[in-house]
């Protein structure tokens, strides 16, 4: 028999209502799964197994009472520390918010759980979701749960900043998971762990409720390992709302309903300029394959242009740490979180000693970076350069909206790295989001979907761009390399 | 542009982030290395192009004029560090 955990989403949800097994079974597995990684992949900084067991509960009791269950009834899943939850520790993992436990509930994972879903737990992360590796979480780090076929026992990155989210869905501990994505925080973990992930158009997810890092740039998604699971999870995650003044008020497609692998028709953008040096033949290799699927899928694949390509990266880290030195600010020992008041210390010693103790490494370089741009003599040459080549970005795929519909390119330049290999290295590390970044600096719909195994036997992603609120062009490609990768490799379990 | 000991001591105290001199020390080399780095944006032609300031066009909304939220004082302060009398504590500001 199948074991429960490597059922997903849209699987559990529809054996639970069929009666095959009940929701409370359905979450002790998951429970079980969950405190069996725990010790060797840290993927939780805190683990909610009463409030996976109380949903589901509800959902077995609904049902027995013939009442209509929701779109992911008995489901449970894990969900990103950045998200606030009411009752539940939120920590962003950081030390400056250790202890704290919001009065309230995030927009988007309250309407998870009106949806029947359940919590195991709250996700790890890079702190204040700084990183591209899960190594600046101050709970640890997070381990991937994959290992190269070389032998070696390497721990290796299950990418950042959603990293606790990919270990958790690839070591089969839960069925999705919530991610967000600022410069690539969805899409490029869902890579290195061989599952999908997909942001969505900025302002189809609310933002009220998660610690904000980038406010232009932050977007909440799924992350599952099929893209029917991303889609039926986005739909229940979108959705205009009041208390986010950059909420798309617009209807929510039923992207599940709509799925469809047939491309014809479709035109899908080659753009050169990814095509770059020194990237790894086996990168290079699943691009080629995925060109091939989608032609198969009855795509037209043209080449196109994205010039300006090669500035989205330094833009980037001109304006997320500027609008992160702003959102941080709020960090300062009085009304949340941690504090540090050394003796004698007045106000503004108190500030300073509480954000010193509170905030590691990454979040203070950004915090700097970003108070230095944004400061009085700085603030033209840096910032609002910045915001300029912003809009030749977005320009560049409005360019390219007229000759393609979507855009394929590799999600990530490598394969997981091993931990410890780039963290002496800031710049290093942030090369490591060349292919993400531009698409968030555009606001536009993006996913990774699994492409195959590179030599090492790690996963390679790939990532599909999509024209604003065009989710359904995004996830039917998404359908149709998935359909043709067939990609069912999994991490051999070694935890 | 590149920035020295003392302009990243500055920088940290705008921040408002205690930093020792062996930190300040680490930095300098760090942020000159991402400062150089995000310097090639100033090679783009941007004349006549506007900064952006939304990626995807949205109205800025208004909304009524309406206590949506209030009374719960308790749960404001529930996670202060110090809260007292139903107030944030914080160090004595005035002699």
């Amino acid at each position: 028999m199948t074991e429960l955990t490597d059922l997903g989403l849209a699987e559990l949800r529809d054996g639970i209502a069929q009666g095959q097994y009940t929701a409370v079974e359905v979450a002790e597995a998951c429970n079980a799964a969950v405190a069996g990684a725990q010790p060797a992949l840290n993927a939780f900084i805190v683990t909610t197994p009463d409030k996976a067991i109380e949903a589901a509960r509800a959902v077995d009791a609904a049902r027995a009472g013939g009442l209509p269950l929701g779109k992911l009834a008995g489901v449970p899943i894990g969900m990103k520390d950045l998200f606030a939850t009411k009752g539940v520790q939120t920590t962003a993992a950081s030390h400056i918010l250790e202890g704290f436990t919001p009065p309230y509930e995030s927009t988007v994972s309250q309407k998870l759980w009106n949806a029947g879903a359940g919590m195991l737990g709250k996700l790890n992360l890079d702190q204040f979701a700084m990183g591209s590796s899960n190594e600046t979480s101050a709970f640890g780090n997070v381990i991937s749960p994959w290992r190269r076929n070389t032998g070696d026992t390497a721990a290796l990155a299950p990418g950042g900043s959603s990293g606790g989210s990919s270990a958790a869905v690839a070591a089969r501990l839960c069925p999705a998971a919530t991610g967000t994505d600022t410069g690539g925080s969805i899409r490029q973990p869902a890579a290195f762990t061989g599952i999908s992930g997909i942001k969505p158009t900025y302002g189809r997810c609310s933002r009220w409720g998660i610690v904000a890092f980038a406010s232009s740039l932050d977007q909440a998604g799924p992350m599952a390992r099929s893209v029917r699971d991303c889609a039926l999870m986005l739909e229940v995650m979108a959705g205009f709302d009041a208390k986010d003044a950059t909420s798309l008020d617009l209807p929510v497609p039923e992207w599940s309903a709509g799925l469809n692998a047939g491309l014809a028709g479709k035109r899908v953008g080659i753009p050169r300029e990814y095509r770059m040096d020194g990237m790894s033949a086996d990168v290079a290799k699943s691009w080629d394959d995925g060109i091939a699927w989608l032609k198969d899928a009855g795509a037209e694949i043209v080449d196109i242009s994205l010039p300006h390509t090669k500035y989205a990266l330094p833009t980037y880290y001109i304006i997320a740490p500027a609008e992160a030195s702003s959102n941080l600010a709020r960090y300062d020992g009085v009304r949340y979180g941690q504090r540090d008041l050394p003796d004698g210390a007045g106000l503004q010693d108190m500030y300073a000693a509480t954000r010193a103790a509170g905030f590691g490494a990454e979040v203070k370089r950004r915090i700097l970076i970003g108070t230095y741009v944004l400061s009085a003599g700085y603030y033209d040459a840096y910032y609002t350069q910045a915001q300029k080549v912003r809009t030749l970005i977005a320009r560049d795929f409005e360019d390219a909206w007229n000759r393609c519909d979507l855009i394929l390119a590799p999600t990530a330049p490598t394969a997981a790295f091993a931990l410890g290999e780039k963290s002496d290295d800031p710049l290093a590390m942030y090369l490591n989001d060349v292919f993400s970044v531009p698409a968030s600096l555009a606001g536009l719909p993006a996913m990774s979907v699994p492409a195959g195994l590179d030599r090492q036997g790690l996963p390679l992603g790939l990532q599909i761009i999509g024209r604003p609120l065009d989710e359904q062009g995004v996830l039917n490609a998404g359908l149709a390399i998935e359909q043709r990768a067939g990609f069912t490799s999994r991490p051999e379990k070694w935890w | 542009m590149s920035v020295d000991t003392a302009t990243v001591a500055k920088i940290a105290a705008l921040a408002r982030i205690r930093v020792t001199e062996s930190e300040l020390a680490a930095m300098v080399p760090e942020l000159n290395g991402i400062l150089a780095w995000v310097e090639q944006l100033g090679e783009v032609d941007v004349s006549e192009v506007e900064p952006m300031t939304a990626v995807i066009p949205n109205e800025l909304r208004l909304r009524a004029d309406a206590v949506t939220d209030g009374g719960i004082r308790d749960a404001v302060l529930a996670n202060a560090p110090a809260a007292e009398h139903g107030f944030f504590g914080v160090p004595k500001v005035i002699e």
